[in-house]
């Protein structure tokens, strides 16, 4: 692959956003555009700017490296996180949009009346953010790695940089037209390059996808390791290799003994046509028929697995931080839900394509199963099947470079502006008395530590570590956004004892699988998909607590809960009760 | 830097931020020091968490308040009473609480002795009260009452009129925010009356003089009108959404470029993420009046007027900026520091964002003779309390 073109991609897209940022402020200057009414952004282009901001790195990158490696199960990834969504849609969107809360802290001091559990509330904002923005920065150094060898540092750098320069410099003021512009880039990016695979498939036999036996190699193939290694090896293999293995130096044909490998970095592996892709060690790939059946990875505890994959990215959609935020832009409640509607279909068309390139990926890119980086298969399999050299090859590849590119951008940016926005509110605000300076050190603050996190080298897959942040916002906000709303006899010792409890459990779950490795048995399955008994936990902790402590109920209960329920439209006294002006100067 | 050099930095940072939080959340509750230092804790900290319920003035909610000044006083019980009923009672006794003293009753601190205080159940303990007047502004609003068994010694006496005399204080600030927000409220009534009358006399002459060559234009200017004074004169509601202020603004400015047959250029800058983010009623159109009225009447060339909304973050920016006269900043700092002057709508707005968002939520103006003016502002995008009615 061309580094320059690589490089060109990147820029593309980056000066692209800049530009955008600017000329959309400046958009609509002239008198003849004055009315008010003409700026309102209409459903559709909200809808694309909420798919702009939420299409992450996991979901142009990961699902795809997922599906190449597991199968089958994890289609549920792109259902989860298209599904978490009809939830929002149902029972939270219009209540909170009538709360006037902006943010998750917002609603907590708005429904609870308690400082505390805002402070809490915006620690939880604060993890889950960081968690987030971690795979985003990690995708974007495995993406310049792949495409452009450059270190792997370069990558999490690169995008920080851009995120805090646009952020700083008020690039994102135009946010909403920039997000829109990034879901259609990012369409666009990954929808081309698919279909004009899929034609080349076709014109190649179409080759069936899940033979019998393992992946193997459709031609001969040499690899390079660029990060040692552990294969495992089933039967013996003859290749010719180049470099280390189990830390001898070798040149020439050997034969890899059945059982584990170590493979040193810079060795070149040059497997025969037909030859059975050995797996990277921990990969527990899928491999035959089974690629195509739920729950046939043969991993233990898959059923458990699933189902809280499920209830992790079906509840814990609501509670990611950058994600409420955009309802606002909504004129109205009809126009939110409109929007949530047109939000679905757009997701729901873009995780269609993920799928191809992890099917094609098992033909024509296998070796990544052997170097472990699955995620890399939307960005190699265009120069795959076309040939490295071949234009067509180059131009696909400059595409879904830029894609990814735009996906770690605009999620990137929508996290740090909302964690950024949490940090000085509630954090930095009683420090720094310009509110200018505190959002801008609360922006520093929320780009060093995922930063310093992902060049920390926690090499973990994309999708996994979004999954775990996924586990711990269902952990704590679903539960504080369903009973707030829907539950009037949650009481704030409640809330606080659940987000306590729910955070606490998933964030040591996702800790110690982060820092200690996923583990076996049920122990490791409980570690590595805490949600489906951290969220019940908090849950229940939430309810016994709140019906142990009925005197904490807030004084405004009534008066919140008919702003919550009461549309818009209906003439209402909703009353002049202002829980918090005893707490004013 | 090794890889797992760096995770061990990022990891200590992060531990170190939360742990930055608690420290300073729990700091109070785990350090105290010595003996005495915890004992005046302890009363500070009563004293602290008794304050915000009293600051909302005499009301049934007062009773948080009592439980916490009971503790203070170690008397057996302790009653918080209106000018005419018990409020609060905390502690022992409840028998007693359908003749505790009243502001009505009570003048001066008083002991009140058995023949005063003791009922006729046997297990009642109590025998003895010292109850003491509360007062806002020299009127006798309440009374605060200490039950004791015994004959209440001098210290307790003592602690009763200390704090009578506290919640009394609390009782003049609750007033005082009271009379603060209706004095906003105030301030609101008499900006809207005001706004006009200049304003009215010449839009009404502009639209006489496209009556007879544009009556088209008059019919629409004359509708223009009438839905700007509709919105500037509607009762209630002390918020609007940002968008409901800028469509009044173009009502006003559409009425304003008549007069001033094309001299006048509007420029708009708006994000719509924060068309739907709640502002104080009337804060931007006094301060569009104000850069018209004294910024580029009388200005033969006319002039430009940009007004710009951004995203910032949780809050919205929002400036209005002319190119016109300027005025000197002493000048204006005087008027707005409550000088008579011809700003009265731009002090207005200063003091209404002040009262609603706090201190650090006033007008910034940039300004100088010749050289136009900027009002700047900033408006959380959530404030508890905030919204449109």
């Amino acid at each position: 692959m061309n580094p320059t073109a690589g490089l060109l991609a990147v820029l593309l897209v980056a000066i692209s956003t800049a530009l955008l940022g600017i000329v959309g402020v400046r958009a609509a200057r002239t008198t003849s555009d004055f009315y008010v009414a003409s700026r309102t952004v209409s459903p559709w282009w909200n809808a694309s700017a909420i798919s702009g901001e939420y299409l992450s790195a996991a979901s142009f990158l990961g699902v795809a490296g997922l599906i190449l490696a597991y199968g089958a199960d994890m289609l549920w990834f792109g259902v989860g996180y298209t599904a978490g969504y009809l939830l929002l849609l149902v029972l939270v969107a219009a209540p909170l949009r009538r709360s006037g809360a902006y943010t998750l802290p917002d609603f907590a001091e708005l429904r609870l009346e308690s400082q505390v559990l805002r402070k809490v509330a915006s620690a939880g904002v604060v993890t889950i953010g960081w968690l987030y923005l971690l795979p985003q920065l990690h995708a974007a150094g495995i993406t310049l790695r792949t495409i452009t060898g450059t270190p792997a540092w370069v990558g999490p750098v690169a995008v920080a940089a851009v995120v805090l320069v646009s952020v700083l410099a008020g690039g994102m003021r135009a946010i909403t037209f920039v997000q829109a512009f990034q879901y259609w880039l990012k369409v666009t990016a990954i929808a081309i390059p698919a279909i004009v695979l899929v034609l080349v498939w076709r014109a190649d036999g179409s080759p069936e996808i899940t033979s019998e036996g393992p992946a193997t190699f459709t031609e001969t193939t040499t690899v390079e390791v660029a990060a040692p290694v552990e294969l495992e090896v089933a039967e013996p293999l003859l290749v010719h290799a180049e470099g280390t293995l189990d830390g001898d130096a070798v040149s020439g044909e050997v034969t890899l003994p059945a059982g584990g490998v170590q493979v040193g970095t810079g060795t070149e592996l040059t497997f025969a046509e037909d030859a059975p892709v050995p797996h990277a060690q921990g990969l527990r790939a899928v491999d035959g028929p089974g690629w195509t059946y739920p729950m046939s990875s043969g991993t233990p505890y898959a059923l458990y697995t699933t189902y809280s994959l499920i209830i992790a990215l079906f509840l814990g959609t609501m509670g990611l931080p950058h994600v409420l935020v955009r309802f606002y832009t909504n004129p109205d409640g009809r126009a939110a839900r409109r929007t949530t509607v047109t939000v679905l279909a757009m997701l729901g068309v873009f995780y269609l394509f993920p799928t191809i390139y992890g099917g094609l990926g098992r033909l024509y890119a296998p070796e990544l199963l052997l170097t472990g980086r699955t995620e890399a298969v939307v960005l190699l399999l265009p120069s795959a099947m076309l040939g490295a050299g071949s234009t067509a090859g180059q131009v696909l590849t400059v595409l879904v470079t830029a894609g990814a590119f735009a996906a770690f951008l605009s999620t990137a940016s929508g996290l740090t502006v909302s964690v950024a926005g949490v940090l000085s509110q509630d954090v930095l605000n009683r420090r720094i008395s310009s509110p200018v300076t505190a959002f801008r050190v609360g922006t520093v603050l929320a780009l060093l530590v995922p930063t310093l996190l992902a060049l920390g080298g926690l090499d973990l897959a994309i999708a996994d570590v979004v999954g775990l942040a996924f586990a711990v916002a269902a952990s704590t906000f679903c539960p504080l956004l369903l009973l707030g709303i829907w539950w009037r006899r949650l009481t704030d010792a409640g809330a606080m004892a659940g987000l306590v409890v729910g955070g606490g459990a998933a964030t040591a779950a996702v800790g110690a699988t982060i820092m200690l490795g996923s583990s076996t048995g049920l122990p490791g399955a409980l570690l590595a998909q805490p949600a489906a008994w951290t969220v019940p936990l908090a849950f229940i902790t939430m309810v016994v607590v709140s019906l142990l402590t009925p005197g904490r109920r807030p004084r405004g209960l009534w008066r919140t809960m008919v702003r919550l329920h009461t549309p818009e439209d209906v003439p209402l006294d909703r009353g002049p009760w202002d829980p918090e002006r005893r707490f004013r100067r | 830097m090794s890889p797992e050099l760096l995770a061990a930095i990022a990891s200590l940072v992060a531990v170190l931020a939360v742990a930055a939080v608690l420290w300073r959340e729990l700091r109070p509750r785990v350090l105290l020091g010595p003996a005495e230092h915890r004992s005046t804790y302890r009363i500070l900290h009563r004293i602290t968490l008794a304050s915000p319920p009293l600051r909302a003035g005499l009301a049934p909610g007062a009773s948080r308040a009592v439980k916490h000044l009971h503790a203070l006083t170690g008397s057996a019980a302790l009653a918080l009473a209106d000018s005419e009923r018990l409020l609060a009672w905390s502690g022992a006794g409840e028998s007693h609480q359908h003749h505790v003293p009243t502001g009505e009753q009570v003048s001066e601190t008083r002991v009140l002795g058995p023949d005063l205080v003791a009922c006729r159940e046997d297990s009642c303990p109590l025998r003895y009260a010292v109850t003491a007047p509360l007062t806002t502004s020299d009127l006798q609003v309440g009374a605060v009452t200490a039950y004791a068994t015994g004959a209440p010694p001098a210290g307790l006496v003592r602690a009763v009129e200390e704090i009578a005399d506290f919640i009394s204080g609390q009782l003049d600030l609750a007033e005082l925010e009271s009379s603060r927000a209706e004095l906003a409220e105030a301030d609101l009534r008499a900006l809207r009356a005001q706004i006009s009358p200049h304003f009215i006399y010449n839009s009404l002459g502009a639209i006489a003089s496209y009556i007879r060559t544009d009556p088209e234009h008059a019919r629409e200017l004359l509708l223009e009108f009438a839905d700007f004074t509709r919105y500037s004169f509607r009762r209630h509601g002390e918020f609007t959404t940002l968008a409901e202020e800028l469509k009044s603004i173009e009502h006003y400015l559409t009425l304003e470029q008549a007069r001033f047959a094309g001299r006048l250029r509007v420029t708009l800058r708006i994000a719509p993420e924060v068309l739907g983010v709640v502002v104080p009623f009337l804060c931007l159109q006094p301060l569009v009046e104000n850069a018209v009225q004294h910024g580029l009447e009388g200005q033969p060339r006319g002039g430009q007027i940009t007004i710009v909304a951004e995203d910032v973050g949780n809050e919205a920016h929002l400036s209005i900026e002319d190119d016109g006269a300027g005025m000197d900043p002493q000048t204006l700092r005087h008027q707005l520091g409550g000088a008579p002057g011809d700003r009265v709508g731009l002090a207005n707005v200063d003091e209404r964002l002040r009262a609603t968002f706090g201190e650090e939520y006033g007008l910034v103006v940039e300004t100088a003779v010749g050289a136009g003016s900027k009002v700047s502002l900033r408006v959380p995008k959530f404030h508890p309390g905030v919204h449109v009615a």
